[in-house]
């Protein structure tokens, strides 16, 4: 798999390391050059400086070719707009969003959008754990 | 009409204002308490502090009763994200962004957000005017018909001062309006030979723009 991943979060950085050390093409983007050393020292992908909601940042980080993106930015309509750049400008096959809102989450769905909101998840799972 | 802005800044503020004088109702929604603050002194109780990319601030406002959604914060995925709620979600008949960055405008428009407005795009625009720096200067656009209407300042040092109007767009149906000095407006014909000091009005297909830009700067020959 080629993946593009947006924001070098915890998540972000987490998810990047895994899927590189399965074997996978990983390009991993941040506006911020700072949050790039989260990744480990062992990482092998590329790491680019950039925001994802332009699109020829996205050109350059090699979307043509990607046939996945993730947006993990803490902004949820900057994870929303990019997700949409690269499923309707680029159509990259598989696209996932993080959005912490619940009702935007459900929105982004009602418009095709792949929408996880660890809010709700967190919730519903916190919900499980406490039992009756 | 009841009008929702988004964002709270100069252009929107302004714009608050200007919509609330000509009588309609407004709403201003803005992130920053102490703006907040601020457009309520200026304005009136016409402020409500919250996220306009948030269901339940956009429910507070009345968004169902809504006629124009007006997204005008300084970032454009903020302006998206509260359009595509305002347009999808709540079914506000009439949605305008801001965007911030003009490479977005066929991006928002893919993302059935059609009426955008390129605001540091127009202060640009109307600056190079002042300074006399562009020839072309850029009236208006009908975005749905793809035509603008542009002013052309015929200065001396242009190429094509002396020849025919026809060499600059030999494909150009249309007939600009010509305002020449002491002479009142006129509709040119393809012959009219361009003076210095002439003023041409052009409606002109969008993609054409370029084409005009390239023979004034060129040697008048047409873009070809």
């Amino acid at each position: 798999m080629n993946v593009i991943i947006m924001g070098c979060g915890r998540v972000g950085a987490e998810l990047a390391h895994l899927l590189d050390a399965e074997g996978h093409k990983v390009t991993i983007l941040d506006a911020d050059t700072k949050n790039l050393q989260r990744l480990p020292s062992e990482f092998g992908g590329i790491a680019l400086t950039g925001d994802a909601t332009d699109e020829d940042v996205l050109r350059k980080a090699g979307i043509a070719e990607a046939n996945a993106f993730v947006a993990v930015t803490r902004d949820d309509d900057r994870n929303a707009m990019a997700a949409q750049i690269a499923k309707q400008i680029f159509d990259v096959p598989k696209v996932v969003c993080r959005i912490y809102d619940p009702p935007r989450e459900e929105f982004y769905r009602s418009l095709g959008l792949e929408a996880i909101s660890p809010t709700a998840l967190f919730a519903r799972l916190i919900r499980e754990r406490l039992g009756n | 009409m009841y009008i929702i802005i988004v964002g709270g800044d100069e252009v929107g503020s302004r714009l608050g204002k200007e919509l609330l004088a000509s009588g309609h109702e407004v709403l201003v929604i803005e992130r920053n308490a102490e703006r907040c603050d601020h457009l309520t002194d200026e304005l009136g109780s016409i402020s409500l502090c919250g996220d306009g990319c948030e269901m339940a601030v956009l429910t507070k406002a009345g968004i169902a009763r809504a006629g124009t959604f007006i997204a005008v914060t300084h970032e454009d995925d903020d302006n998206l994200a509260a359009c595509q709620i305002a347009k999808q979600k709540f079914n506000v008949p009439r949605v305008i962004a801001k965007i911030n960055s003009p490479k977005n405008e066929h991006i928002f428009a893919k993302l059935g957000i059609e009426h955008t407005v390129d605001v540091v795009g127009l202060v640009l625009e109307h600056i190079k005017e002042q300074a006399g720096i562009s020839p072309l200067i850029h009236l208006l656009s009908l975005k749905d018909e793809g035509v603008e209407i542009v002013l052309l300042r015929v200065t001396k040092d242009l190429p094509i001062v002396g020849k025919p109007i026809k060499e600059l767009l030999p494909d150009y149906a249309a007939s600009p309006l010509l305002v020449r000095k002491g002479h009142p407006p006129v509709v040119c014909t393809p012959a009219t030979v361009l003076e210095t000091g002439d003023q041409f009005v052009f409606l002109i297909p969008s993609r054409d723009i370029e084409l005009l830009r390239a023979s004034l700067v060129g040697a008048g020959q047409g873009g070809k």
